[in-house]
This record gives structure tokens, C-alpha cells and sequence, in this order.
């Protein structure tokens, strides 16, 4: 499914400075029936973020109207656990178009970039003091440049790249994706498959 | 790394149709398989593109997920499970893929049907919209998980675009102590390396552990593979491997048959090839393990108490948050702590060797009062081998009931659901905050663990009723 092209992203962003947030927090289980793409980032963080009488719990910080913007910010090892695409799918609903982590879990990286959500990663170092210029004033700002691969905090200047291959930073840019590639390639496919043993 | 090939490489290598500089693999995919939650958004995506399978004989889809485990022959209740049932079978029928829907007598979890029509089979390149897809690595076959994206990527081309991982190998020597079981193996290895410490690697277990392994132990040590962050985990096939799927329906038959099996006698690592990163632990020094908090990489010997927060890898606000969630204190044992529920099955443990030792448990036992028990069996495979080697009976007689095949109370997306605040010990593979249901606790353990919690209702350590047994 084609996406927004990504280039360069001017934004607040939101703060979840917790390790290993595992795709079942970011959207539980049983919000996976829907049969189309619609509606996942109200349920984004659903068990953190509302009571089971649904009301908001105050202290979860999407509820918090100090923070806003379309970055998020996780701790290390974001987005672990079930292969659902479902996760990235409510960020991007909610309306991130990036999320910045010291560390991701594989699956999600790759769902991430399939559906235009940037997963950039930073060092550890970098990614307190972007937790520490967002705790200071939520309101500061950061730029995400993909055409650089280059993250800044505004407020102080400081800045990290960050990698992403080639072929990804192209479909990104553009809004492609695999499968228009693969197609492409579909007389290569068609040959190899008749040499495969299985 | 020269022309030394791992296991990994051999497999991985030879499904390689294109190569982008700079960027992933074209890796081509030999077998397919599909289930209920994953898939309606791929199948829209093939019908908005105006496309359809390259390869449909390829792909095979199952109901799992979202299945009830009792009454499986009346509609099912909910309107959304079942709407997304009707998609299945709908897309499945109008695509053209064989469909093992709710009630078919090849149902079941996924991961535990592919390995028993055969459709799992040794060198292969298996796919899946699910993260345990890592099971059919016990074969020797590359198998992982993917996104919904994907899922659509492989129907319309047969392909994956993936970069290709580094390789880890894991040795486990020795000889596992009487009582210690493959999950215990797969739980240990988990808790030394956290949840992401095989992160961006494919592993391969090696090791004499590994090798006077049952098939099934395979399937669970390789199934949890995801668990400590590894794409998958796979292991060489042997005379094990090719006598489990010998005659199997899938399997290639007559001279098919000894044609794969020259290829299969190649996927091995080849002596003086080398691992980016290579781990050994001793078989022996294992126990019986049980998690604690809220990842699957917080479990411990039995035995143990919980570790202090400054004695662990990792944040320590976040390691504190997980053991509230828990309600449990730092230092605590987790041995006689009172539980709520059990739940025996899953694609990590609902096969038949995993049903066998919860029975040579509870045999002549009865189950705990306090104890909410759900046996639910990965297929209707496992229900007939239950029946046919007299577990039912044993089960029964113990007060227990068996339910039909489905993912169940694992992720508790039917109406399987772990209550608030309750503390379920469980065979499954996630311990995540809400896994089981809203607010639900899960202590991660081995079937012969969740047996032994099920007749005395707190944790206990199983060696103590086998002591009792062999006394």
C-alpha cells in the first residue's frame, strides 16, 4: 500500500521512556479483528492509556495535553514480541510518522518501514538527551531529515545520523513499496521458481 | 567467511533470486502459511491492486486466533471473530488456498498443523503473519515471521525483501537433569540473553542437548526463538527429522522422497564455518524454570528468588514497574506462591509430548480447588493421540477437561480470557502486561511445572511429585 513520501519532519514530539514495549501494549490482542486498515490508533497503548470503564488514565502521556507532535519516543528494544503490523499501523493512525528508540525489535522495524512510519535509531546517549530536552519543555522541537539520516534537537543543535539502507531511504522518499519493486521483477521470480527443489 | 557455509547460509543462499546493493535480499518463499488476523488487509490489498496469487498451491491458511475452544460446532458468538472468520474462508476459496477452517479435521494452531501434514520439511523457506512462525526451524528450514505488508508481498510474488541476518549459534551441552524439559532449555537460554539479545541474528542450536531432543522439544526450544529477539532458530536436520515426516501427506513420497533426502543429507554446518556471535552453556547446570515479570527474558531456576533490580541487565524504573504489575517484591521465592489459573497448550506447548507429561503428572492426583484449568490441544491431531494413548482418561479422572484446538488463552483473543489480577501459570510464550487478558498475570513455565501448579494450586517445583512417584 503506497504512503506519504517522508522527507524532512519538523515536530514535537511525546515521551514513553520505558524499555522493551512489546506490540501486545501498543495495541492488545483483541483490538486485531478488524478486517480493513481503520480506526487501530484509537486503541494505540489502550490498556496503558484507558481504564476498563474506559475512561483516560491521567498519568499515561498521550492523555497528558503538555505532549503532542508526531514523533514518538521510546526506551530500548521498542516494539518486541507479535509480528502484528497492527502495532505500527496505530502508531501511524494516531498520527506518528516516526519513532525514535535506542534499539528495535526486527519485526516491527520492518513493518514500520513498509507502511511509512521512520524507525530511527540513536545511542543510547542520544536518546536521554532527547528525553531530557522533552522533560525541560515539551514544546521543543526536532527535525528528522531523512535526505541527511539526521536527527536534531533544535532547542540546543545537537544532532545524531542515523542509518537506513539505501533501497528503504529510496521507497521511503518516494512512497514506494517492496511489492511494486517485486512485481517489476516478477520474469526473474518466475525463472527461479522453476529450479527450486520444493 | 569463505566457502565454510552454516546451516543458516545453505538454506538462505539458495533461496537468494536477487540481490540489491545496499539493501535487502529477494528472498524466495517455499511455503506459505496464513491464518484469520493477519491476512483480510493483505487479501485487500491483492483485490485493490488487481492481482492474484503468483503461487496459490504454495500457500495454505488455517483458523486459529480468534477460535472458540468449546462448542466449535455452533456459530461462533462474537460477530467480529466471526466476520473475520467468514473473510478467511471467503478470500480462501475465492484465491484458490487449500483452507483448514474451523471444524475441518486438519484444524488447528498453525505451527503445530504445517510439521504434521508435512508441509514443514527441511531446507525450505517458510513464512507466516506471525512471530512464532520460528517453530518450523526445528526441520533445518528458514522460517520467521512477517507484517501484514509481507503477507501481501508473498501472495502477489512469492517473495520477501529482507535483509540477511547475522548468525548466532547456541551450544547446549551435557545432559539435562531429570525433570528439565525443552521449554525450560528455551526459557533459560532466553533469561541469559533478555529479550533482545539476538536481535538482528538467525539462530542455530547445536549440541548434544539439541540432538537427543524429540522433535517436539525442537519445535518449542525453535518456536520461542522470537523471544530473546532472533528472527528464527533452526536446527540440523537428522534421522529424527526425516523419520517425524516420512509418509506425512505433504511429504514428498517414492522417488520424490529420496531425491529431497540428498538434498536434506547437505543442510548441515559445515566444519570450520563461522558465526558472528557463538554462545555455550551447560546442558546440566538447567532447572525447571518460571518467569517472574512481564517479558519472557525475566525467568529463573524455580528454586531462585527474584533478583534484585541493581543485579539485572537493563533499566531499572522499568524492571520495578514490571514486578508491580506482578505484585511481586524483589527477592521474593516464587515456590508456593497460590495461582489461579493454568493453561496448557499453544503453538509453544499444545503437541503431544507436552499433553503426555502433564499427564504423568496428575496422574492419580486430583486438581486443585482453587484452580481454573484449560487443556487446549494445537490440533485435532493432538485430541485423537490424547484419546487413543488413554491421556483423556487420566486427565478426566483427575478432574480435568480437555477443549478443542485453537491459540486459546495464549494471546486471549476468544473468550479464553485470564481475569484481572489473576495469576495463571501458563505454557504458552508471553508473559506481556495484558497478555492473557486485561490486567492478567502469566508465570511462564514447562507443561510438567503447569501440571504440578494444577494439582496442589500454588507454584511448585515438579521434581518433588516425581520424587514421590518413583519413591
Amino acid at each position: 500500500m503506497a504512503y506519504d513520501k517522508f522527507d524532512i519532519l519538523k515536530t514535537t514530539a511525546v515521551p514513553l521512556p520505558i524499555e522493551n514495549v512489546d506490540t501486545d501494549q501498543i495495541i492488545p490482542a483483541r483490538f486485531l479483528k478488524a478486517t480493513e486498515r481503520k480506526g487501530f490508533g484509537d486503541n494505540l497503548f489502550r490498556d496503558w492509556r484507558y481504564n476498563q470503564d474506559n475512561t483516560p488514565k491521567k498519568d499515561f502521556v498521550l492523555n497528558n495535553p503538555k505532549y503532542s507532535g508526531k514523533i514518538l519516543v521510546g526506551g530500548k528494544n521498542f516494539g518486541s514480541g507479535s509480528s502484528r503490523e497492527h502495532a505500527a499501523w496505530s502508531v501511524y493512525d494516531y498520527g506518528f510518522r516516526c519513532v525514535i528508540s535506542s534499539f528495535f525489535a526486527d519485526i516491527f522495524r520492518g513493518n514500520c518501514l513498509n507502511i511509512g512510519v521512520l524507525p530511527v535509531q540513536v545511542s543510547a546517549g542520544f536518546l536521554q538527551k532527547i528525553f531530557t530536552a522533552i522533560e525541560a519543555d515539551p514544546k521543543t522541537e526536532f527535525e528528522v531529515s531523512l535526505p541527511e539520516q539526521k536527527v536534531t534537537i533544535l532547542a540546543t543543535g545537537e544532532s545524531e545520523n542515523f542509518d537506513i539502507n539505501d533501497y528503504k531511504k529510496g521507497n521511503m522518499t518516494n512512497g514506494f513499496d517492496d511489492i511494486d519493486y517485486l512485481l517489476n521483477i516478477k520474469k526473474d521470480i518466475g525463472e527461479f521458481a522453476k529450479s527450486t527443489p520444493l | 567467511m569463505g566457502s565454510k557455509k552454516t546451516l543458516f547460509d545453505k538454506v538462505w543462499d539458495s533461496h537468494v533470486v536477487h540481490q540489491i546493493e545496499n539493501g535487502p535480499d529477494v528472498l524466495f518463499i517455499d511455503r506459505h502459511m496464513v491464518h484469520e488476523v493477519t491476512s483480510p488487509v493483505a487479501f485487500l490489498g491483492l483485490k485493490n491492486r488487481g492481482i492474484r496469487l503468483m503461487y496459490p498451491e504454495k500457500t495454505f491458511a488455517t483458523a486459529d486466533h480468534n477460535t472458540p475452544t468449546i462448542n466449535q460446532h455452533l456459530p461462533v458468538e462474537d460477530p467480529l471473530s466471526a466476520n473475520q472468520l467468514r473473510m478467511l474462508e471467503k478470500n480462501a476459496n475465492e484465491y484458490g488456498i487449500s483452507y483448514w477452517g474451523l471444524g475441518h479435521e486438519k484444524n488447528g494452531i498453525v505451527h503445530v498443523v504445517g510439521p504434521e501434514y508435512g508441509i514443514t520439511q527441511p531446507g525450505a523457506t517458510i513464512v507466516c503473519g506471525d512471530s512464532h512462525t520460528s517453530t518450523h526451524g526445528a526441520f533445518g528450514a528458514i522460517a520467521f515471521g512477517i507484517g501484514t505488508s509481507e503477507v501481501e508481498m508473498v501472495m502477489a510474488t512469492q517473495c520477501i525483501m529482507q535483509p540477511k541476518p547475522k548468525s548466532m549459534r547456541i551450544n547446549i551441552t551435557g545432559e539435562l537433569q531429570y525433570g528439565v524439559s525443552p521449554k525450560d532449555v528455551a526459557l533459560f537460554i532466553i533469561s541469559q540473553l533478555t529479550t533482545s539479545g539476538a536481535t538482528g541474528y538467525f539462530v542455530e542450536y547445536a549440541g548434544d542437548v539439541f540432538k537427543n531432543m524429540t522433535m517436539e522439544g525442537r519445535m518449542t526450544v525453535c518456536n520461542l526463538s522470537i523471544e530473546m529477539g532472533a528472527r528464527g532458530g533452526m536446527i540440523t536436520p537428522d534421522e529424527a527429522t526425516f523419520h517425524y515426516i516420512k509418509g506425512r501427506e505433504f511429504t514428498p513420497k517414492g522417488e520424490a522422497w529420496n531425491t529431497a533426502m540428498d538434498y536434506w543429507q547437505t543442510l548441515y554446518t559445515d566444519e570450520g564455518a563461522e558465526f558472528h556471535k557463538e554462545l555455550t552453556f551447560d546442558g546440566s547446570q538447567i532447572e525447571p524454570m518460571i518467569t517472574y515479570g512481564t517479558n519472557p527474558g525475566m525467568g529463573m531456576g524455580i528454586s531462585k528468588n527474584i533478583p534484585n533490580a541493581d543485579a539485572v541487565q537493563g533499566g531499572t524504573a522499568t524492571y520495578k514497574k514490571s514486578l508491580q504489575y506482578m505484585r511481586f517484591d524483589e527477592g521474593d521465592s516464587m515456590l508456593g506462591k497460590p495461582i489461579d489459573f493454568v493453561f496448557l497448550g499453544s503453538c509453544t506447548n499444545g503437541r503431544i509430548e507436552d499433553f503426555r507429561a502433564f499427564a504423568s503428572i496428575i496422574k492419580g492426583k486430583k486438581k486443585a480447588d482453587n484452580v481454573t484449568a484449560w487443556l487446549v490441544p494445537g490440533s485435532h491431531k493432538v485430541v485423537t493421540a490424547i484419546k487413543e494413548e488413554g491421556i483423556l482418561d487420566i486427565l478426566t479422572e483427575a478432574g480435568f477437561e480437555l477443549r478443542e484446538p485453537g491459540c486459546s488463552a495464549c494471546l486471549a483473543m476468544n473468550d479464553d480470557k485470564v481475569p484481572a489480577g489473576k495469576l495463571a501459570v501458563s505454557t504458552s510464550n508471553r508473559n506481556f502486561e495484558g497478555r492473557q487478558g486485561p490486567g492478567s498475570r502469566t508465570l511462564l513455565a514447562s507443561p510438567l511445572v503447569a501440571a504440578a501448579a494444577a494439582v496442589t494450586g500454588k507454584v511448585t517445583d515438579p521434581r518433588e511429585l516425581m520424587k514421590l512417584e518413583t519413591a
